[in-house]
């Protein structure tokens, strides 16, 4: 056994982080899920949205790309 | 610290996938200070010159049947204002110019980043922190000059119960602060995350046995990076319209 426990720590922690990736995955779905239910039940309705949709899922997103901060952080500057 | 030691075990290409967003000048190697021309400084003139190009030379003939180039800056210019005028409304109009020119400056930069050796100047936390805390000290600055005290109300949600309203206004004082920190992670994350993934195909494409794999994973994944690098610019765009129609019209 030799190597660094704190480097080791970090890595782990890094690919922890990605599971964060999962919940991003969930929340962007869920919204374009949504969405396209709702496109199809009122269709003339669905074009005035789709500015809202992107909204929706760059918040959800966004909270995606911080866990891939803190697993770019664990890399690289920890 | 990990650029050492990845790659070469498997056979695989030797370069680490993060390589490619290393700043270093563009002439030569040295140090690089505030005046050195780095592929940055050069990229992000590029993609300048390229809306240069497309708006101003595009359209410079002004011909009532549109060339494509001017067909497509017209529609360029017509998407960004019909953005701004149903998120905004008509007073925000005015504020259409900076809206077109992140529009047209991001957009570029992640479409030039794109080009195999290039360099995405948005793909750093530097470029796009600047943009989104110009967007934001600009509307709050904005919020303030335009209503005065009441601006505040823009924290103090009336439609929600009175005793929920101080849990409310804490939220949303907090989301408030967070919106530069996400509007620039989430382009800069973006760009990086998805240039990184296709050096990481790109390194599996070395290795024969699974060399097909890669290289159709590669133009996926480009395919892919091409509708992200607009709906991430798009996105840009449309919070900072959200961010200045809560600017112009701060009550719930």
């Amino acid at each position: 056994m030799e190597g660094d426990i704190v480097q080791m720590g970090a890595y782990i922690g890094a690919g922890l982080a990605c599971m964060g990736m999962g919940g991003a995955a969930v929340g962007v779905g869920n919204v374009a899920g949504n969405y396209l239910a709702g496109a199809l039940r009122n269709p003339s309705a669905a074009a005035g949205q789709t500015a809202t949709l992107f909204i929706g899922i760059a918040f959800a997103e966004a909270l995606g790309i911080f866990s891939f901060l803190v697993a770019l952080l664990l890399m690289f500057a920890v | 610290m990990a650029a050492e030691a990845h790659g070469e075990e498997a056979g695989g290409l030797v370069f680490h996938p993060m390589d490619q967003f290393i700043v270093k000048p563009f002439f030569g190697d040295g140090a690089v200070s505030w005046y050195t021309i780095t592929n940055a400084t050069v990229w992000m003139a590029l993609a300048v010159l390229a809306v240069f190009a497309l708006l101003v030379l595009g359209t410079s003939k002004r011909s009532v049947v549109p060339t494509r180039m001017q067909s497509v800056g017209e529609l360029a210019y017509g998407f960004i204002y019909k953005m701004v005028e149903d998120i905004c409304g008509k007073d925000g109009v005015k504020y259409f110019p900076y809206i077109m020119t992140l529009f047209m400056f991001i957009v570029f930069s992640n479409f030039l980043g794109l080009l195999p050796m290039a360099f995405t100047p948005t793909s750093h936390i530097a470029v796009t922190a600047v943009m989104a805390f110009a967007v934001f000290f600009g509307v709050t600055i904005l919020g303030f000059v335009k209503n005065g005290a009441s601006f505040l109300s823009l924290f103090w949600v009336s439609s929600a119960p009175l005793a929920l309203r101080p849990i409310l206004a804490l939220i949303e004082i907090i989301s408030y602060f967070v919106r530069p920190v996400s509007h620039s992670i989430r382009l800069a994350g973006n760009m990086m995350a998805g240039h990184a993934v296709i050096k990481v195909f790109a390194g599996f494409a070395a290795i024969a046995a699974i060399a097909p794999f890669s290289i159709v994973a590669i133009t996926a994944m480009y395919g892919l990076e091409i509708l992200v690098s607009f709906i991430q610019a798009y996105v840009f765009t449309i919070l900072t319209c959200v961010y200045l129609k809560d600017a112009l019209h701060p009550h719930h």
